[in-house]
């Protein structure tokens, strides 16, 4: 059986964003276990990669070789098989394991702070740089006018700029200036 | 007698500490030139002490002296040489050993080619870099001592987990390690300049290189870890977003965002506050995934509370050291004086948003790694945060931060404008656009996130080699001239072009192996074959082997492509004699940058094989992108601009604002004491 690893739906929207990780391969799935069905089994390892291993460390259990990580691949295939949604099979997985099954946790209240963390550090840091950008050049508006170029200066530095064409360029000649 | 030399030598070297946390320190402050010079030697010494140290324990290694409990415990005589010298570090003692070797190595470099620094800022650096090595010298000393006998002595060694036998650990731990702690010397410059109160030239100018050195040994350290992960687990993976790996990404991010803004300062001398918290941050989460891998925290939070000793020490030092130097940045950074002014839209304005998403990302990875820690001791609910959470957080904190990368290294300092920057792009963009689309017409529209990913990919290579080629100036002075302009470009330049290209080339192998990559799993016969990708893969039967120190299964494959042999696999099952504990080595056939990937499953009664195979085309480029992205780094180190260093520089502004900076501060290697 082949199992098409570019299929586009497993890749979702993660795909483009998954900068660091291996997010497909199918490492201890059996040949036994998959599905005829090949939209049913494209399912089943999209959920199985959200389920945790519970007796491996940071595993998937689309990925642990352990019998109990089996148990659940098989598990998670009956309901698929059955006609559960896939949300239908998480909440089962969940009821019967607790919410330590999920590899993303739900967003809840106990979680806010886990799933809020980014957007704030976003947020404030965005907000903190632009303010201290703004605070700065009006300090220097205010403070810093005796060292102000006069018109002539201004223009002698801004053709000195131009021939210079950028003053990343290293000039042998003359260092630390 | 040998451990005991070296358990010795690591006393007499926390002593050294102890000396060299104090009166260096009290000299800075006091501007006694005596009690300043003490810092350089004590540093060297404090080097070859240790250094003695790990060479005793490598000793007792070589040559198998199972009376040192360590060396029982992860060695075996009939291992081959060069994991009886790997297997020094392979566990815990002597990898926090090794730890402490690479700090008081840093040191002493500091030390030995400082001279052109301000002697309080050596002094000052040198006494904090002392406090840590003091810290986690006492640690090894109470609570992890590699030296310790265990009589009387068994005839034979336990072994070393068979998993880290191999070329990789005898190169990953160092690697990542020397990055690691690189960062402490940062570190140690950061605290130093918020005790005497003052960033100077040299300060910018050092940070750095430093910073520089530690982060390309930290790029190797990760992907080579991630390569080894990727060809010895036998999943095919190669990030997981395991714990252990996320302890290393986070100093990984928040150092390459020091990398950034260490450069506004030094060109611009603006962002001096944030870069001075960048390093405390960076070497702060440094020691945070020492606390993590060595504290055993991340097994189970109440695998911690029962053999709580070590893992105690380790929180303990950490809140101290982290702690202590943020309460000294709060205390101390409103007396740094700011300086540059610049446009938003400018090549700072480009690095202050590298900074942004650089850092958001480290959170991320931060609060991921460390909320179900947290929730778990605060009451006890347990949730789980794997890939499919990073996917989603981290992932689209990258894409913005791509984008920008052309944008911010063809931009002009203090302000740009972004109009005649786009221009200059024009190429980049045009063709990062076409090969989308091609993308996108010949994978179908279900692989528009590829087409974009590859898109992406090739806008950073592409903006990284149009960047140099506009330093050329061909159209204006004609394509000899600009040929030898463009060798002729300072290295950080180069460095900066060579770097950002790298990250295209990893970011290529990411979305290539990840969205392109066929996979299949299959009982085999012997004689059966399967399509993989382009190739056929034949399974040619099974034979059992018996290695140096383990005895294997290994299965042959030959593959064809288009009915002609290509080559043969063979991956293996194997059991270590020591631990009976059994491993899958993977078969990897390289064709180009691509790979076919091949590991063992279960073996059946009949002959019959379970087996995964993997095409993963440009896979390779994953790693060697971020080799590109060291060299880049080195490129940038040996610029000559940062060989020379501060004196001059500094010498120039000494003399011009002599009257309020006063003496102490003189840059020069010529002046190496202060004060009067």
């Amino acid at each position: 059986m082949n199992v098409r690893g570019r299929s586009a739906i497993g890749l979702c929207a993660a795909l483009l964003f998954v900068m660091l990780t291996g997010l497909l391969p199918a490492k201890a799935l059996t040949p036994d276990e998959i599905l005829p069905d090949p939209v049913l089994e494209q399912r089943a390892r999209e959920l199985s990669a959200k389920l945790r291993c519970m007796v491996c460390q940071n595993q998937s259990i689309d990925d642990s070789d352990a019998p109990l990580a089996k148990d659940l691949r098989i598990l998670v295939r009956e309901r698929l098989v059955d006609g559960d949604s896939d949300a239908d099979v998480l909440n089962y997985i969940v009821s019967r394991y607790g919410e330590f099954v999920l590899l993303e946790p739900r967003f809840a209240w106990h979680t806010a702070l886990l799933w809020a963390t980014i957007p704030l550090a976003l947020v404030l840091g965005g907000y903190l740089a632009y303010r201290s950008m703004g605070a700065r050049r009006r300090e220097a508006e205010e403070g810093d006018h005796q060292f102000e170029l006069t018109a002539a200066e201004q223009e002698r530095l801004e053709r000195l700029l131009d021939a210079q064409g950028g003053d990343d360029t290293y000039h042998p000649g003359k260092p630390g200036d | 007698m040998i451990a005991e030399l070296g358990h010795f030598a690591l006393i007499l070297a926390f002593v050294m500490a102890l000396v060299q946390s104090v009166l260096p320190m009290l000299g800075a402050v006091k501007r006694d030139a005596r009690l300043m010079a003490i810092a350089r030697p004590v540093s060297i010494h404090m080097f070859l002490m240790v250094g003695l140290s790990f060479a005793a324990l490598t000793y007792s290694y070589l040559v198998s002296d199972f009376s040192v409990a360590n060396v029982v415990q992860n060695s075996f005589s009939q291992k081959p040489l060069i994991y009886k010298i790997s297997g020094v570090w392979g566990n815990h003692e002597g990898s926090v050993l090794l730890w402490v070797l690479i700090l008081v190595f840093f040191g002493a470099l500091v030390g030995a080619f400082g001279s052109n620094l301000p002697a309080p800022l050596r002094a000052a650096t040198l006494a904090v870099q002392a406090w840590v090595v003091s810290g986690f010298l006492l640690f090894i000393l109470a609570t992890s001592n590699p030296f310790e006998r265990q009589l009387p002595a068994p005839i034979e060694g336990n072994g070393l987990n068979p998993i880290l036998q191999d070329i990789g650990l005898a190169i990953h731990p160092p690697l990542l390690y020397i990055g690691y702690v690189g960062f402490s010397i940062t570190f140690s410059f950061a605290v130093a300049a918020l005790i005497l109160g003052r960033l100077d030239a040299a300060w910018a100018r050092w940070v750095r290189p430093w910073t520089l050195l530690a982060w390309v040994f930290l790029t190797l350290g990760i992907s080579m870890g991630s390569y080894w992960a990727y060809y010895e687990l036998g999943w095919g993976g190669w990030w997981f977003w395991d714990p252990v790996e996320n302890a290393s990404l986070m100093p990984w991010l928040s150092g390459t965002a020091l990398l950034h803004s260490a450069l506004v300062m030094e060109k611009r001398d603006a962002l001096k506050v944030w870069t001075v918290l960048l390093a405390i941050i960076t070497f702060s989460l440094s020691m945070l995934g020492t606390f993590l891998v060595r504290s055993g925290v991340l097994t189970s939070v109440h695998a911690f509370a029962t053999d709580p000793q070590r893992g105690v020490f380790i929180l303990v030092l950490l809140c101290l050291f982290i702690g202590g130097s943020l309460s000294l940045f709060a205390w101390r950074a409103p007396l740094l004086k700011q300086g540059g002014i610049f446009a938003p839209i400018s090549r700072e304005g480009a690095l202050v948003f590298n900074n942004l998403f650089l850092t958001a990302a480290t959170a991320s990875v931060f609060v991921g790694t460390l909320y179900p820690l947290a929730l778990d001791a605060f009451d006890g609910t347990k949730i789980s945060v794997g890939a499919p959470f990073f996917n989603l957080t981290f992932g689209p904190l990258m894409v913005p931060l791509l984008l920008v990368i052309p944008f911010g290294q063809s931009m002009a300092w203090k302000r740009g404008d972004l109009l005649a920057v786009a221009q200059r792009l024009y190429a980049a963009m045009a063709l990062a656009l076409v090969l989308a689309l091609v993308m996108l017409w010949s994978w179908g529209a279900d692989n528009i996130l590829a087409a974009l990913g590859v898109g992406l990919a090739v806008w950073v290579m592409a903006g990284s080699v149009s960047e140099l080629w506009s330093r050329g100036k061909f159209s204006s002075v004609g394509p000899l001239k600009g040929i030898r302009r463009i060798v002729g470009l300072p290295g950080s330049a180069w460095g900066t072009a060579v770097a950002h290209f790298g990250v295209g080339v990893t970011v290529l192998g990411i979305v290539s192996a990840t969205a392109f990559q066929t996979e299949v799993v299959l009982t085999m016969k012997p004689g059966q074959s399967v399509d993989v990708g382009s190739y056929q893969v034949t399974f040619d039967g099974l034979s059992p082997a018996t290695g140096p120190n383990y005895i294997e299964d290994i299965g042959r494959f030959t593959v064809r492509k288009a009915g002609v042999v290509a080559g043969t696999m063979t991956p293996s099952k194997r059991v270590y004699e020591a631990s009976r504990m059994p491993t899958t080595e993977a078969g990897i056939m390289t064709s180009g940058v691509s790979q076919l990937y091949l590991a063992l499953g279960e073996i059946h009664q009949d002959g019959s094989l379970d087996i995964r195979a993997y095409f993963k085309p440009l896979v390779l480029l994953i790693w060697l992108g971020c080799v590109v992205m060291a060299i880049g780094g080195g490129l940038s180190i040996m610029d000559r601009r940062l060989r020379v260093g501060a004196p001059t520089p500094s010498r120039r502004r000494q003399t011009s604002s002599s009257g309020t900076a006063g003496t102490s501060t003189s840059g020069a290697g010529t002046s190496t004491g202060a004060g009067s």
